[in-house]
Formats: C-alpha cells, sequence, structure tokens
C-alpha cells in the first residue's frame, strides 16, 4: 500500500502559543482515516496545518511531494480537499453556485456539468433546494453541500473536520453512510476529524488518538474499538 | 408636470455618476473593509489622462478605451503597492493610506496639468434629445453608458467563473481559498475593475461639472451617500442609492423653498441620516452577524 500523506514531526502555533507538539503520522492511498482526541487535543489544528492555514515547522508529504511553504490556494490544486469545522458554506450563493465554487480549479467544462448531476445523484435534497440561498438550509442539509463541494475537486483526499457536529444522530448516520460510500466507490481517501469516536471507529480503517498536541495511540480501528483501556481513557464511552 | 419630469430625469442622469462612484466604493469595501477616500481622485486623475490622450488627437472612444485599461492596470498597481501590505494593519494605518493616495494624487494632477478648469468634450452632444426639452443628449447618453456597463458587471458577476470567484473571495474568504481560490488576486482584480469603473463615471461628469482637480469632491460625497443609504454590503444597493440620491437631490432643489442650489448637498445628507436612523444597514444591505 503507497502512503498517501505522510506527517513528519508537524509543530504548530498560534502566535506564541504551540499547539502540536511533532505529531507524526501518516494515511495510505485509499484509506479512511480518523483523528480523534478530546476538546483543544489538536485535531482541527492538524488538519489546518496540512492546508498551511496555520503557521507550522515540520514535513508534510503529499504523494511524496513537500507541501510546506505552499499557500492553501495552491495546496488545494493537488487534489485535497478540506472541508472546514463550521462547514464554511458560501451562505449568500445558491447550492449549485456552491457546487460549482468547488470545481472552480478544473478547466473540464462538461466534466464539472457531470459532475454537479453525479453530487444530486448522492445528495437528492440538494437538487431540491439548487436554486436556494445556503444559508437557508438546515446543518444537515449545509454539511452535505460542504462535502458534495469537496467532491466537486475530484480530490484524491478529503479533510473532513468534525462532519458530525451539531447534526441530529440519524442525519450522522446517513452522511458516515455516504462517506463510507465515496471511499470506497470514488477511491478517495479520506481523514475525518471526529469527536463522535464510536461512530468514527466503526467507519473508519486507520486510526490516531491525539491527546495535548501528540499522537498517543495508532493503529487498526477495530483493535483500537475493542480495546476497552483506551476506549476509557481516551475516548470516553 | 413638465418641470418635475425634467428634474426627475436630470436626476437619474447624475445619479447614475453617483450609482458608479458608489459601485466602485462598494466592490472595494466589500473586498478590504475599508471605504476608499481617495476613490474620486483616481477618477479624476482618469478623466486627465483621457484628456490628455484627446489633446494629443486620440479620438474620444479611442482615449475612453486606452483611459479604462490604464485605469485597471493603475488600480491593480496601488493595491499591489500600497494596499496588499496594509491588509492586516489596523484601520487608521488604512485611513491614513486613503488619504495620502487622495493628497498625492490630487497635487499631482495639479502639477501636471494646474487647477485651472478645463472644457472637457461629449461624444454625445448637448442638443435636446430627441427633440424633447425634457433631457438632453449627454444626459441621455450618461444614462446609457451606465446602464450598459451595470448589465455588463451583472453578467460578469452572475454568469463568469471569475466573477463567481471574485464574490466567494469577497464573501468567506478562507472557504474561497479552500477551493483554491486566489483571493489575494482577487482583491486586486476588484481594485482594477473599481478604479476603471470610476473612470467612466468621471469621464461622463466631466462635461458637466468641468475638469479640474478637485471635480470629484462633490461627486464622491453623494458617491458615499449613496452606498450607505443602499447598504455598503450590497452593489445593488448601491446602485439604487446612486440613483435615489440624484433624484432627491433635484427635487428637493426644485420644490423645497429656500433650497436651491447651495442647500441641495445638506439636504440630501439629511435625507440619508434619516433613513440610517429607521434601518443601520442601509436599504439593501445585510445586518452583519459577528459571533463574540
Amino acid at each position: 500500500m503507497t502512503v498517501l500523506l505522510n506527517v513528519k514531526d508537524l509543530r504548530a502555533y498560534y502566535g506564541q502559543v504551540q499547539a502540536l507538539h511533532g505529531l507524526s503520522f501518516s494515511l495510505n492511498e485509499g484509506s479512511l482515516t480518523t483523528l480523534l482526541g478530546a476538546n483543544g487535543a489538536g485535531k482541527t489544528t492538524t488538519l489546518r496545518a496540512i492546508c498551511n492555514m496555520v503557521r507550522s515547522t515540520g514535513g508534510i508529504e503529499f504523494d511524496g511531494k513537500p507541501l510546506n511553504n505552499r499557500s492553501t490556494e495552491n495546496i488545494v490544486r493537488f487534489g485535497i480537499a478540506h472541508v472546514p469545522q463550521g462547514r464554511g458554506t458560501f451562505t449568500t450563493m445558491t447550492v449549485e453556485e456552491n457546487l460549482q465554487l468547488g470545481a472552480i480549479t478544473r478547466k473540464d467544462n462538461a466534466g464539472i456539468i457531470s459532475d454537479i448531476e453525479r453530487m444530486y445523484a448522492h445528495f437528492p435534497v440538494l437538487k431540491q433546494r439548487h436554486t436556494q440561498q445556503a444559508g437557508t438550509l438546515s446543518g444537515g442539509e449545509q454539511q452535505m453541500l460542504a462535502v458534495a463541494r469537496a467532491l466537486m475537486l475530484r480530490p484524491r483526499l478529503m479533510l473532513l473536520d468534525e462532519p458530525s457536529f451539531g447534526l441530529a444522530p440519524l442525519v450522522v448516520r446517513d452522511l458516515f453512510g455516504i462517506l463510507g460510500k465515496i471511499n470506497r466507490e470514488d477511491k478517495v481517501s479520506i481523514l475525518v476529524v471526529e469527536q463522535n469516536a464510536q461512530l468514527a471507529l466503526e467507519l473508519a480503517d486507520q486510526a490516531y488518538v491525539i491527546e495535548t498536541g501528540r499522537i498517543v495511540m495508532s493503529g487498526n480501528a477495530k483493535d483500537i474499538a475493542n480495546n476497552e483501556e483506551i476506549r476509557k481513557s481516551y475516548l470516553g464511552y | 408636470m413638465e418641470l418635475f419630469t425634467n428634474q426627475v430625469l436630470a436626476g437619474i442622469a447624475t445619479g447614475a455618476i453617483y450609482a458608479c462612484m458608489a459601485l466602485a466604493v462598494v466592490m472595494i469595501y466589500q473586498a478590504i473593509d475599508h471605504l476608499n477616500f481617495a476613490q474620486g481622485e483616481m477618477a479624476m486623475f482618469s478623466t486627465f489622462i483621457s484628456w490628455q490622450l484627446m489633446q494629443w488627437g486620440v479620438p474620444y472612444w479611442g482615449a475612453f478605451v486606452i483611459t479604462l485599461a490604464l485605469s485597471f492596470v493603475a488600480g491593480i498597481a496601488i493595491e499591489r503597492i500600497l494596499f496588499k501590505p496594509l491588509a492586516k494593519a489596523p484601520v487608521l494605518t488604512n485611513v491614513a493610506g486613503f488619504i495620502a493616495l487622495f493628497a498625492i494624487i490630487n497635487s499631482s494632477a495639479g502639477l501636471i496639468w494646474d487647477f485651472t478648469i478645463k472644457q472637457y468634450p461629449t461624444p454625445f452632444g448637448s442638443s435636446p434629445f430627441l427633440g424633447s426639452q425634457l433631457i438632453s443628449t449627454h444626459q441621455a447618453g450618461m444614462i446609457g453608458v451606465t446602464v450598459l456597463l451595470l448589465l455588463g458587471l451583472y453578467f460578469f458577476f452572475q454568469y463568469t467563473r471569475i466573477g463567481l470567484a471574485m464574490r466567494a473571495a469577497a464573501s468567506v474568504p478562507e472557504s474561497a481559498r479552500l477551493v483554491g481560490i486566489n483571493t489575494s488576486w482577487m482583491i486586486a482584480l476588484g481594485w482594477g475593475m473599481a478604479t476603471a469603473i470610476g473612470a467612466i463615471a468621471g469621464m461622463l461628469i466631466a462635461p458637466v461639472v468641468f475638469l479640474e482637480p478637485n471635480m470629484m469632491g462633490g461627486v464622491l460625497i453623494y458617491g458615499f451617500a449613496a452606498a450607505v443609504l443602499g447598504g455598503l454590503t450590497s452593489p445593488f444597493g448601491a446602485v439604487v442609492g446612486g440613483f435615489l440620491v440624484g433624484i432627491f437631490e433635484n427635487l428637493a432643489g426644485t420644490y423645497i423653498p429656500g433650497v436651491g442650489n447651495e442647500l441641495k448637498l445638506p439636504i440630501a445628507l439629511a435625507l440619508i441620516i434619516s433613513v440610517l436612523v429607521v434601518k443601520p444597514a442601509g436599504l439593501f444591505g445585510r445586518q452583519i452577524v459577528k459571533r463574540v
């Protein structure tokens, strides 16, 4: 299996405050990997550092190429789609415009049009609302839109920051089902950050546990889910 | 009744210019959250360039197009050189930057072309429009050019990829970067377009107010008023605000006893303040809710 994303000794800073203290992990091509941890452990910061949205040092390699010192908009062009916490919806624009923006770096117009139809097939509710302002969608619909927008890039890697946040349990089940399908059928590698550890471990194949800016545990998702000690001390269920 | 129609049409004509200035102000405000106090001076300088080109023998529309291109490039250059480095600076630093730009452009124009008033030609002529006494051909031309410009901008922002990218960059910059938009260049592009729009306003109003370095002072105040009235977050509102301010200014000058030409400006501004007391975000502005 080839390594798609390799993060080595990552340290990140907000002003003078250090948020990541030498974090290392890797993600295999085609895998669905999850980063778990409590509030403030550094999960979001890790994703932000990959996209150079926070000051960091250390090595980040994507498909063998270093990402350090590239601007966020350039990193996107490698095929890395980041769905930020809070979904990053363009709330004043229509659903369809949001999808078009996801593909703004692509030049193949016919492919973009067919991909929009494909997203409507994945998420029928978006088709019903395609002319509606995105800000008027419900939280769950906006999360669907954010995932669809990210897929419009035809990404090789999708970074998802707490997709379950603020959603009803049933909606979360739905969404995670779709993520699994995208991972299997469209061969999109996924790195998902979650507080809902139980659900994320069911979905993922690989898992890492972060505590105060360091990786404290890693391994096969099933093994971690089955290890009662880890569950109790780090994952709280 | 004829006087009324006449005043409304004349108001629409000058309102078209206020609409252009307001639009230029709003475009930059949406991109960088600052009011460009130098917008009027930039428009004045562009107008002088077109005048100079015509002095050198370039025909009107040739000079018009060349001036638009030069203004577009100059707008981008001003953003890259002066305001990009100030992007993370406090508000007052930016205000100082705008005032400096105002003074530099104003004095340079005075130095190069001196402060005497110059005639500026109109390509439309100043005879009555279609034989009617209501409006002159130049006024009709002002309205026509502005309407074409607004339609063009509407199609650009609604139906082109780069227009979509510019709107995205202005509304949620962080998300725009995450879909791969170079937001920094979108801001520069916004400056270029705003400067070109200002140049159109300057060239259209110059035959009316005559060409001199302080010609845009009053116009920019009306433009600001229009932008605030319509809502600084809404390009559509800015345009509507421009036309409303133009019409109201004329009607107040004609019908309110004792107002006349001298008091037109304060009356128009008083109207705007009254609107803002009721609707602080302007007629079409969005209430910005910030999480604290």
